[in-house]
């Protein structure tokens, strides 16, 4: 590993844009997939990973990063400015694997919007496990294939719906696709 | 545009934004508290709906800005002509050709596309302030999702007026969860909001709050079983374009009594126009 670390969006203004535009779409349609703009990633991070990180992270929102990706911790606070910390407090988490969503800020009842989302990196989004979404966003339910999440999946994301309004949410990524599922939706294995 | 950013917010604001319109699409219905800047122009002239604009827009999206529904009022050219300029998007009045879509109050009579988002300007994001003024008191009540005050108030004004006496700001449930104020569109537009395919944001910048109803959702009028929420619209046809089924506004023509009912929706009414549909006034306007 060389100390240089490589460049963010080719187009600060445009790509963020692009990045936010697929999240949002991704979010508001749960299971769509949807590609992000290019950069140049640092190991572990997937392309998309790393665009949603710059697209959303910054000084103001604390991050925490799952030890197994500290490799890219140096891009992501240089890049962002933001604070790496504690799991307890995080606004965002970025995680090669998924982490126990109950550690996680679920926001309270007054403020369900003070939680985190969780940016996790998995194997593929076309091959892997079946689910069966459904719940706002969707006018039926639809199909979401992910290879790289637990097999107790569906459960462990019951007991975070179950929190609803509280909770967190989802963002999956891998190669440059993004997937989203928000706290308000609801999962069944397939 | 120099000395601008696109779309002339920060990127920094920018962020936040779209971090609270992340989670309100998220938790359907609930008001995200955000940091609203000041623009230049000033609160009540569509503030909120221009930052959550600003923070979406790309340089490939089409923007159409309507005010109570027509594309030709104040509030809708100066808003359209400062994307134009600090954005340089392209800006269009056909409701199909637009990706973005702001209004003020309104919403188009034509069906929105899953592939179209419309952002609405909110005076007023929390729908029962005329009833509790305490922001502290309101936000408990829809953490405890305790609706209790304004079913009351629906019933006082059926016992009253023998009918639900709210023709604009109609309360909705949203997603069986929140009490939501669909901002002051006439309650002829509530059923437009159930299941609409758009996304829809809604932006209040002197209250600083950000809301959202995901495509397909569930919104829901406050009713009751016997009482079943009615759109109310003036039991006429456009005077212009002969529409019986799009909202009307009434225009005062004379000092003698003279009316005239034309369709809000400027561009729905062009369109029909177009297309040889001629209401009453239209025929004399064309005989003169």
């Amino acid at each position: 590993m060389t100390d240089t670390l490589t460049p963010g969006f080719a187009d600060p203004v445009a790509d963020a844009q692009a990045c936010f535009r697929a999240v949002l779409d991704a979010l508001a349609h749960p299971g769509r997939i949807r590609p992000v703009p290019p950069v140049e990633a640092p190991a572990p991070l997937c392309p998309a990973a790393a665009a949603v990180v710059l697209t959303l992270v910054d000084h103001e929102t604390p991050l925490w990063v799952d030890p197994a990706a500290a490799a890219a911790s140096g891009w992501i606070t240089f890049h962002t400015g933001a604070a790496t910390g504690e799991q307890a407090r995080a606004a965002f988490a970025f995680a090669l694997t998924l982490p126990d969503l109950a550690l996680l800020p679920a926001g309270s009842d007054e403020a369900p919007d003070n939680s985190a989302t969780v940016i996790v990196q998995v194997q593929s989004l076309e091959r892997g496990a079946r689910f069966e979404l459904s719940g706002p966003g969707l006018r039926e339910s639809a199909p979401l294939a992910v290879e790289g999440l637990p097999t107790d999946f569906a459960d462990r994301w019951a007991a975070n719906h179950a929190l609803f309004p509280r909770g967190v949410d989802l963002l999956l990524c891998t190669g440059n696709q993004v997937a989203a599922l928000p706290r308000s939706v609801t999962v069944r294995n397939a | 545009m120099k000395g601008y950013n696109f779309a002339y917010l920060d990127e920094q604001t920018k962020r936040m934004i779209r971090r609270c319109v992340l989670k309100a699409v998220a938790i359907p219905g609930h008001q995200v508290p955000f940091g609203s800047r000041e623009m230049p122009l000033p609160y009540g002239w569509g503030t909120g709906g221009i930052q959550v604009t600003a923070s979406i827009l790309g340089s490939d999206d089409v923007l159409k800005v309507i005010d109570q529904g027509a594309d030709d009022t104040t509030n809708a050219v100066s808003i359209r002509r400062f994307f134009a300029r600090t954005a340089g998007v392209r800006t269009t009045t056909a409701t199909a050709e637009a990706t973005v879509i702001q209004t003020r109050h309104r919403i188009p009579e034509k069906q929105l596309r899953e592939d179209q988002i419309i952002v609405y300007q909110v005076p007023q994001p929390e729908p029962m302030f005329r009833l509790e003024p305490s922001r502290v008191e309101t936000r408990r009540m829809h953490a405890l999702a305790d609706y209790g005050l304004m079913h009351v108030k629906l019933y006082e004004d059926i016992a009253r007026f023998g009918q639900i006496s709210i023709s604009y700001d109609y309360p909705v449930m949203v997603n069986q969860r929140y009490l939501m104020s669909p901002s002051p569109i006439p309650a002829f537009d509530n059923p437009k909001m159930d299941r609409m395919p758009a996304l829809q944001l809604f932006g209040a910048g002197r209250e600083k709050r950000i809301y959202a109803i995901p495509p397909w959702t569930q919104v829901k009028s406050l009713d009751f079983d016997d009482h079943p929420f009615r759109a109310i619209n003036a039991p006429h046809p456009c005077g212009l374009c002969g529409a019986t089924d799009s909202y009307l506004d009434e225009v005062v023509t004379d000092d003698h009594g003279g009316r005239l009912f034309v369709c809000s929706d400027t561009d729905h009414c062009a369109e029909r126009r177009a297309a040889g549909y001629v209401g009453t006034d239209g025929m004399k306007e064309a005989a003169e």
